[in-house]
């Protein structure tokens, strides 16, 4: 039983994310570099904050071709659980594991703030044993996070009960104030909120405690 | 081998709210500048490639386009091609 936490050039929340599951959680935890190819042993991989590739031409489009992301396209197809944090969001969007796209914020600013987020939906492991419409608080740290997505996409969303978590209000002009969005099946979730930032309750409270939580679970 | 020059020209779909081009618009304002009622931005690629004929360089320069220098869910992109 491990956790996976990828590393990219210009990743920077690696340490961070494997600090709260070894460090506060206690789950075993590895470095996978962005060229490794070998998920074997591995529950869970996690793809952290930062700026992958530098974000050059679209915030995670040149990591999408990275070698770990096609042996983790087979991972999450067999199952495998797959958390996608902030820039690990827009990969996952760039990748096709996850639908829409993350664009600049409507206000243009970096925004780095403690978020209120209700929870939209407790179908999945990473949220389930959150009660929907419940609140909770996270780090957020981006510059675009503007979630946006076709109307269709949005009611496929809507139909799969993949909208994981809405912001209570909205900082960055995302679509239906979404902040966090599953796959059909659940195993994938991305978020532009860092849980990692939330699990040590001497710097932040323990609210993303259960997203780390569910990589094991 | 012919060699090509290209250009792919990136913009936002119509429909995505562009905040950096509103900001350029309003800073066009200031500047004294009147009467521009719209500003988008978006990315122009230039290319050379070297393709056996003009058809090939487009089936590639597509490809490329579509899969990597834009991302279809928010851009649009257009392909200007010519043997240099």
């Amino acid at each position: 039983m491990s956790i996976g936490v990828v590393i990219f050039p210009g990743s920077n929340c690696d340490r961070d994310v494997r600090w709260a599951t070894e460090g506060c959680l206690d789950l075993p935890t590895r470095f996978l570099w962005h060229e490794d190819q070998d998920l074997s042993g591995l529950d869970a991989v996690v793809l952290p904050g930062g700026f992958s590739y530098g974000d050059y031409l679209r915030c995670g489009a040149i990591a999408r071709f990275a070698p770990v992301l096609q042996a983790l396209v087979d991972f999450a197809a067999k199952g495998g659980r797959v958390l996608g944090i902030c820039n690990g969001f827009q990969v996952l969007t760039e990748l096709g594991l996850l639908p829409g796209a993350l664009t600049r914020n409507q206000n243009l600013h970096f925004i780095c703030e403690d978020a209120a987020l209700a929870v939209a939906s407790s179908r999945t492991p990473w949220l389930r044993h959150q009660s929907v419409g419940s609140e909770i608080v996270l780090p957020i740290a981006h510059g675009e996070g503007r979630y946006q997505c076709s109307e269709d996409t949005l009611k496929q969303l809507q139909d799969d009960d993949a909208i994981a978590l809405r912001y209570c209000n909205n900082p960055n002009g995302s679509i239906a104030d979404i902040a966090g969005i599953t796959n059909a099946s659940g195993n994938v979730l991305g978020l532009m909120p860092h849980p990692e930032r939330a699990c040590d309750p001497k710097i932040g409270g323990v609210d993303g405690q259960g997203f780390l939580r569910a990589l094991i679970a | 081998m012919p060699r090509f020059q290209a250009r792919v020209l990136v913009n936002l779909r119509p429909s995505v709210l562009d905040p950096a081009g509103e900001a350029t618009r309003a800073a066009a304002v200031r500047l004294g500048v009147d009467g521009v009622s719209r500003l988008r931005i978006g990315k122009a690629v230039e290319l050379e490639l070297e393709a056996p004929d003009e058809q090939e360089a487009r089936r590639r320069l597509e490809l490329l386009s579509d899969r990597l220098l834009a991302n279809p869910v928010i851009e649009n992109w257009s392909l200007e091609l010519q043997q240099s």
